[in-house]
């Protein structure tokens, strides 16, 4: 192909974008709908699944040994717990320290008097948070089975909750987005389908006067393209501004939630937003516009 | 000598032995009808003829121009185009094989969206003239029929002459063997009529075989060339400087 007929085809292209203007305005606001629709829920469940997170790295169990435990062994089943999976961090709480954090809270400051040796010696712990709640019971089993731990305490009822609410958000999200964007994909091939038809004769005397498929559908796809791209960029730029001001209003809102509430920046929304609609948009206007052609060459 | 030097040797030697268009028994029958369109029609048409194809609507003439454009392929017998056998070119190759073809429609069809000259040029841009070339180009074949100061106005415009002026300017650029017209003044009135058909005899003067479908007998008997008439798929006649025959 020369590089004028490249060119004269992308001009096409362009061209036939501005001059069926009604058209390509109605195309590109359905798609805007569309993956606004899809970028707004992606949006607030990416949120929720943050806060949940957030929620789940507070979570911790605390292990507790036997008196006649060495402090080495202790420190060797510390490093075995921080090197597993599911742990995110592990904290040692030594007995003289925890006795010295809770003595003058519960005793007051001379709380030393009345006890003369520390009440909670062989108390020293590990205190361990998980990356993943949903394992604190495999964790638990584990640990019981250790010969030198005394005791595990923790709380079934909040990781099942958190695993449980997790399961369901994910399942819930997974199966509107998959709803959105069969919507909005039947949608938009529907719009860029009714669009072409109407141009159908068109196309006929293309192939009436000996033009090639690719030089009949090389304007027609690149419009198509061109219209799902700008149907991309209008809800992206949309949710881009709309979102600071709806984290603002949460956030003043419903101040004492504030501390509970921790969103997600802007950018790690977009990291995944921003391909996911322009793929969807630039993919569909593509796919949409090549099958509705490729029907009207059969001439 | 290349292979492609070769293709067109053999497609002159064969156009020399059978003629430029060649129907050997050919039948078209639509599946959902009973009877065939084009009924086991032989037909032979040679470099430079004027050839009237006549007859009544469900005569065949509408089907024998598809096929003779290769919009429908025959079910059965050979149809040859400037040497091609339609029935053997590929979808890929259809589009080269029409180059060879000019067509002109009755109802013009026209890129509604663009002026005469991009009209005109459209047909030049397939075949990837040069832009200069085609500059050139446009602007002669507008002059030869009679379009010369109209190449910026917009089709929509012009009166149904004019535009069929346009659709043979883009069917000649370049300069195929063949011009197909299919009822090409069955949107037009008398005086545009005879205006078009005076400049098909012309161009067919020039060299190129012209091929009419019209059921227009002030036409037909009036221009005295070979007329093949047509009726219920088969062709009841064959004249050279023949008359229209009316069904009744």
């Amino acid at each position: 192909m020369k590089i004028s007929t490249f060119f004269y085809t992308l001009w096409q292209g362009v061209r036939s974008l501005f001059k069926n203007g009604w058209y390509s305005l109605a195309s590109i606001a359905t798609i805007s709908a569309c993956l606004f629709l899809f970028g707004a829920f992606f949006a607030v469940v990416y949120n929720v699944q943050n806060i949940l997170y957030t929620a789940e790295e507070a979570v911790s169990l605390t292990v507790f040994f036997n008196e006649d435990v060495s402090d080495t062994r202790i420190e060797e089943i510390g490093q075995m717990i921080d090197g597993r999976v599911e742990v995110s961090s592990v904290v040692y709480n030594d007995d003289d320290a925890i006795w010295a954090e809770f003595g003058p809270a519960y005793f007051g400051e001379d709380y030393a008097e009345g006890f003369p040796e520390n009440p909670l010696a062989g108390e020293n712990n590990y205190e361990v948070f998980l990356s993943d709640v949903s394992m604190q019971d495999a964790l638990v089993t584990w640990l019981n089975s250790l010969p030198e731990v005394r005791k595990v305490n923790y709380s079934e009822v909040t990781a099942n909750t958190l695993t449980g609410m997790n399961k369901l958000i994910a399942y819930v999200s997974i199966a509107i987005i998959v709803i959105l964007l069969a919507v909005s994909i039947f949608l938009i091939s529907n719009t860029v389908r009714v669009g072409i038809s109407v141009r159908s004769e068109e196309i006929s005397i293309m192939k009436y006067v000996g033009a090639t498929d690719f030089f009949v559908r090389a304007p027609f796809v690149l419009e198509g393209m061109l219209i799902g791209l700008l149907g991309a960029v209008v809800p992206l730029v949309l949710i881009y501004e709309v979102y600071g001001y709806v984290i603002d209003y949460i956030t003043n809102r419903f101040a004492t939630l504030s501390s509970m509430l921790n969103f997600v920046p802007l950018d790690s929304i977009f990291k995944y937003l921003m391909p996911a609609c322009l793929i969807v948009g630039v993919g569909i206007g593509f796919i949409g516009s090549m099958t509705t052609v490729h029907k009207h060459l059969r001439v | 000598m290349a292979i492609k030097d070769k293709k067109a040797l053999k497609r002159e030697e064969f156009i020399d032995e059978h003629g430029l268009i060649f129907l050997d028994n050919v039948s078209m029958k639509y599946p959902e009808q009973g009877v065939p369109a084009v009924d086991n029609i032989s037909l032979r048409i040679d470099r430079g003829e004027f050839v009237f194809i006549t007859g009544d609507s469900g005569s065949g003439k509408s089907t024998m121009i598809k096929l003779l454009l290769r919009e429908l392929v025959a079910t059965s017998g050979t149809v040859y185009v400037n040497g091609y056998n339609t029935k053997k070119l590929r979808h890929g190759q259809v589009s080269k094989f029409r180059r060879s073809l000019g067509v002109v429609f009755q109802d013009f069809r026209l890129l509604r969206d663009r002026n005469v000259y991009e009209n005109v040029a459209f047909a030049q841009r397939i075949i990837e003239v040069p832009s200069k070339e085609m500059r050139r180009n446009v602007p002669n074949i507008l002059s030869m029929v009679g379009l010369a100061g109209k190449y910026k106005s917009d089709v929509k415009k012009l009166s149904g002459g004019e535009q069929q002026r346009v659709a043979l300017a883009r069917a000649l650029i370049n300069k195929p063997a063949i011009l197909l017209a299919d009822e090409p003044t069955g949107n037009l009135d008398p005086n545009n009529s005879w205006e078009i058909m005076n400049l098909l005899d012309e161009i067919n003067e020039q060299g190129t075989t012209v091929i009419v479908v019209t059921h227009s007998p002030e036409i037909v008997n009036a221009m005295k060339k070979r007329v093949v008439t047509m009726r219920k798929g088969i062709i009841i006649s064959d004249e050279e400087e023949g008359f229209y025959i009316n069904e009744d």
